[in-house]
């Protein structure tokens, strides 16, 4: 039976994996979604497919990935073709998130069962939430009620809805391919019109009001540039917006393929023909890899990476590891088995999330961490590693079981700052240099990385001292050790990481230090760490201090990570998050909690007692 | 039993003192940092961490203060006797405790230069617009009152007095001014508003000048992050040499902020300006300002880059050359170094901080040296402790 236990545990891994991991299919109707969500267009600065501007937008205004309907579910790419060319369908999905009851006592509706609205319901309150929303823009971010926040979401929320339904086709039109071919013709015959009334002469008053409508139409087309399809046509130069890209048909007299090819498929979604549909998305496919290659096999790429969710997936397996891991403290029989199954389970999952950073520095040409959200992936990567070093020394399952959890943990915090929007945005310019990205912040957040370690060790200490039957000496040595190289670790990392980042900043402010949030946040945990080394030298604490010390080494870290973020001052708060709020301060209870449990002298502890 | 002296040196010196020192710099930096959502970051830093002390006043308004709390400087300065101390106590040369050597060592280099930092480093803007040369640079925070002979028009002969200068009840003269100035009043926040021609109850600010129809009140100290306080001050002016009996007195004046026209006052056929400005720091050479260009991220409003084309020219020195500052690039020159800091909306304004910081290498050489004794001390720690494992297993 024991043989079979890291088999076993290898099935669940790859049942897991299969389970997650599902390649994107056409939808219900036929339209092949998967290949125009892999088309490359321009949004939010950065070259990107459609797939991630669908899931980040819709993740943006429902949370979500997917689209519940009546009979069964829209994905994302499918959602989005909607909202591009099929308007009035759109209008009628439910997507918009309302969570707050005051908002719908804005339009006079109760709080239900239903969290979720169409822009059709919204419609007739626009003005009002627009209102409503640009007095709440105007008060600062720190001092916004609930009600003000979730108004003011909706607001951007439906702006961004709107900026997504007008920029690939105006949507009063049937037949928007048959007006760009009428562009393109009328185009020779409206300008020697307007050359010859310029120069007074007698000139074709039809031709030139028909010319005329048409371009004021593209003008307001080529004005929604939120997302731009229409890649430059040699290769090199500026991506443009559909409508932009029609207007510069006058430079040539053809209308570009692209722009014919986003009007057919347009059209065919809209008269619901999915065999055109995808005949023009092929068609836009060989027509962008043949003008952009290397923008459209990155498309691809990034594709590819969206389906796959490796952090996603990997969460799920931190959690097993956690679990087998501590399984091995419950057998003694069969725990070299459990250690392994866990080691290996956690291997995958770094694998995995080696994968996903790669990939991530590939598609944004820049090092691991550039956002919260790239750092709490990172903190999860980091501490695995230390884990399964720490457990390849020890082969105890503790630092298998420590770095599953806290990988479990930040890549949960991940998941939910994914909903901000595109976690691959471009770069605030001050942040613009990668041999800052890539020294100072990776080393501050390996300090993070050892601190939640070295917490989470204790923790383990803590927990197992006092409540556990095998707690036998030479491991609570071992894990002694552990929690005071990581801590030695913790101090080295974040000092030489506020540091850099001091130096950052008397590079590009003209000061070393600036008592910034969060400046001062990776302060404390240089002081925190300072503080615990110096006690334990001095002898002033002893193994209970050191274990309680490093608990609070958690809060510290918490709040230097997240908290100062929410205090929504200083240089450094990219983004105030009102919902993670009571989050963190359950966290920090949680530690205290632990601290208090701790607080007994030894003599007490179950654990200790019976070794 | 002990002399006093080796008392003091044995506290100084003490384990204990260091665990205190980082204890309370522990909660000062917290404390500091969430009453930065109150009072911002200028007060904070002011109270908080450039102090001796943290005062508490029990009276929101009242004079009569308390210290609750040791402050930065007072906290570092102990931090570092107590390193010093203990570094020369307990100094033993051997490679065993080279890494604790090293990185206290650095410790104090970095201590040091902060103090220095803090008391010497003085931190300036300097705002060109395109085609623009300046000469100078101005103070974020402090303002001068500068009186201007306006009557040669090629020159302008200005006599600037500092801020401190400027207390209720102070009389200031100077040799180049026919007239003698006293502050009546000084305000660090105030507001200004316009009289009404129908209001009679409202007392003007000044007899003469832009204040006398103008309404001046005192206002708290500005604490958001974008808000700025509005500094205000009521001068009077006596020309002659004594103005006992009350002659000469020529009326007050209101100066502020908010007061965009200088004020004028004529004296003996000369007119003279009155205005209340940022404090000016001028150089020995110029900057000329070609272009500023602020790039964003195309389809977005995601700043990307912003630079300013400059010449510097220093006539002392025979120096003339064109210089590009933008992000994390700055120009150093005479001392002095310019960041791109920012820029005003028409984008044609370039907004450059200045810095002259006599001991800016202090950081880097004590990191460097705390950097190195932390990775020899933790790394002897790391390969005793594999080798105790490998003898471990082999046994």
């Amino acid at each position: 039976m024991k043989r079979w236990i890291p088999w076993l545990v290898g099935l669940v891994v790859i049942l897991w994996i299969a389970g997650t991991v599902r390649p994107p299919k056409a939808s219900a109707e036929g339209y092949d979604t998967p290949a125009f969500g892999r088309l490359p267009v321009l949004s939010g600065g950065r070259i990107q497919p459609i797939d991630t501007v669908a899931r980040n937008s819709l993740r943006i205004l429902s949370g979500k990935q997917v689209v519940r309907t009546g009979d069964g579910k829209l994905d994302a790419t499918r959602w989005l073709a909607e909202v591009f060319f099929d308007s009035s369908q759109a209008a009628k999905r439910t997507i918009f998130k309302i969570d707050n009851p005051e908002v719908l006592g804005l339009f006079g509706w109760k709080q239900e069962q239903r969290k979720y609205f169409s822009y059709a319901e919204l419609f007739p309150f626009l003005q009002a939430i627009e209102d409503q929303g640009q007095s709440a823009a105007e008060v600062e971010a720190a001092h916004r009620s609930p009600y003000q926040t979730g108004v003011l979401n909706l607001r951007n929320g439906l702006i961004l809805y709107q900026r997504l339904a007008d920029c690939l086709r105006p949507a009063e039109l049937e037949d928007f391919a048959a007006e760009v071919d009428r562009y393109a013709e009328v185009l020779p015959i409206g300008l020697a019109a307007m050359s010859a009334r310029a120069s007074g002469k007698e000139y074709d008053e039809e031709a030139m009001r028909s010319f005329s409508g048409l371009v004021n139409r593209f003008e307001v087309l080529g004005k929604a540039n939120h997302v731009m399809p229409v890649p430059p046509p040699n290769g090199d130069g500026e991506w443009m917006s559909l409508g932009a890209a029609l207007l510069a048909t006058a430079k040539d007299g053809v209308a570009d393929p692209i722009v014919r090819g986003y009007a057919a498929a347009g059209d065919a979604m809209h008269a619901g023909n999915p065999e055109a549909f995808n005949q023009a998305v092929a068609k836009l496919g060989e027509a962008t890899l043949a003008r952009v290659p290397e923008a459209k096999s990155r498309a691809g790429f990034e594709g590819g990476f969206n389906t796959i969710q490796p952090f996603y997936v990997s969460m799920g397996l931190c959690v097993l590891a956690f679990l087998v891991a501590c399984a091995s403290w419950m057998s003694d029989a069969a725990a070299p088995q459990l250690r392994r199954g866990a080691f290996g389970t956690l291997l995958v999952a770094l694998l995995i999330m080696s994968f996903g950073l790669i990939a991530r520095m590939y598609l944004q040409g820049r090092p691991p961490v550039t956002n919260l959200y790239s750092s709490a992936i990172f903190i999860g990567w980091g501490t695995a590693v230390i884990g399964l070093l720490l457990e390849k020394i020890f082969k105890d399952g503790i630092g298998t079981a420590c770095a599953g959890m806290v990988g479990f943990i930040t890549l949960i915090i991940a998941h939910h700052l994914a909903a901000n929007g595109d976690t691959l945005e471009m770069l605030q310019a001050v942040l613009d240099t990668n041999i800052w990205l890539a020294t100072h912040v990776v080393v501050i957040t390996m300090g993070y990385c050892a601190m939640f370690l070295a917490g989470m060790l204790a923790i383990i200490y803590v927990i197992r001292g006092r409540f556990s039957r095998n707690f036998d000496k030479a491991t609570a040595a071992g894990l002694q050790r552990m929690v005071y190289g990581v801590i030695c670790f913790a101090t080295l990392f974040s000092f030489v990481g506020t540091v850099l980042g001091g130096i950052w900043a008397d590079q590009s402010w003209g000061r070393f230090w600036g008592w910034d949030p969060k400046e001062n946040g990776a302060l404390l945990i240089v002081l925190w760490c300072t503080l615990i080394l110096h006690a334990r030298w001095g002898g002033f604490i002893k193994v209970r201090g050191l274990m309680i010390m490093t608990i609070f080494g958690n809060v510290i870290t918490a709040f230097s990570w997240f908290g100062v973020n929410m205090l929504g001052i200083g240089l450094h708060s990219y983004g105030f998050m009102n919902k993670a709020f009571p989050w963190l301060i359950a966290f920090m209870a949680s530690q205290l909690l632990l601290m208090a449990i701790a607080m007994p002298t030894l003599e007490k502890w179950r654990g200790l007692k019976q070794s | 039993m002990k002399s006093f002296l080796v008392k003091f040196i044995e506290f100084i010196s003490s384990l204990k003192l260091t665990l205190f020192c980082l204890s309370a710099a522990l909660l000062l930096v917290f404390a500091g940092t969430l009453a930065q959502v109150r009072y911002g970051i200028d007060i904070v830093q002011e109270r908080y961490f450039q102090s001796l002390f943290i005062w508490w006043p029990p009276v929101e308004t009242g004079a009569f203060r308390i210290p609750v709390f040791p402050g930065g400087h007072l906290i570092g300065g102990l931090l570092l006797a107590n390193l010093i101390a203990a570094h020369v106590r307990r100094f033993r040369w051997g490679w065993k405790k080279a890494g604790i050597q090293l990185t206290h060592g650095g410790l104090i280099i970095m201590l040091a230069g902060g103090l220095l930092t803090d008391l010497f480093s003085v931190e300036s803007f300097m705002r060109i617009q395109e085609g623009e040369t300046k000469r100078y640079s101005e103070s974020f925070l402090e303002r001068e009152l500068a009186v201007i002979d306006t009557s040669d028009p090629s020159l302008d002969r200005v006599v600037a007095i500092p801020e401190d200068r400027l207390e209720p009840g102070r009389l200031i003269s100077h040799e180049s001014l026919p007239f003698r100035i006293v502050v009546k009043d000084y305000l660090v926040n105030s507001e200004l508003k316009m009289i009404a021609p129908s209001d009679t109850e409202s007392k003007p600010a000044s007899s003469r000048g832009s204040g006398a129809r103008i309404l001046l009140t005192k206002q708290s100290r500005a604490t958001g992050m974008k808000d700025r306080d509005t500094r205000s001050a009521v001068v009077e002016l006596i020309a002659g040499p004594d103005a006992a009996d009350g002659a000469g007195l020529l009326g007050t004046w209101l100066v502020s902020d908010a007061l965009a026209q200088p004020q004028t006052v004529e004296v003996g056929g000369k007119v003279w300006t009155l205005t209340l400005r940022a404090k000016r720091y001028y150089k020995p050479f110029s900057l000329t300002l070609h272009e500023f260009t602020h790039e964003r991220y195309p389809g977005t409003q995601i700043p990307k880059d912003f630079s300013s084309e400059v010449t510097l020219n220093d006539e002392d020195t025979g120096e003339s050359r064109e210089a590009l500052i933008y992000m994390n690039h700055p120009l150093r020159y005479g001392g002095e170094t310019f960041y791109q800091a920012g820029f005003e909306r028409t984008e044609d304004v370039t907004v450059l901080q200045v810095v002259r910081n006599p001991s800016f290498v202090a950081p880097y050489i004590g990191c460097v040296v705390v950097g190195v004794g932390l990775l020899l001390q933790f790394g002897m720690h790391l390969v005793g402790f594999a080798g105790r494992r490998k003898a471990l297993s082999k046994t």
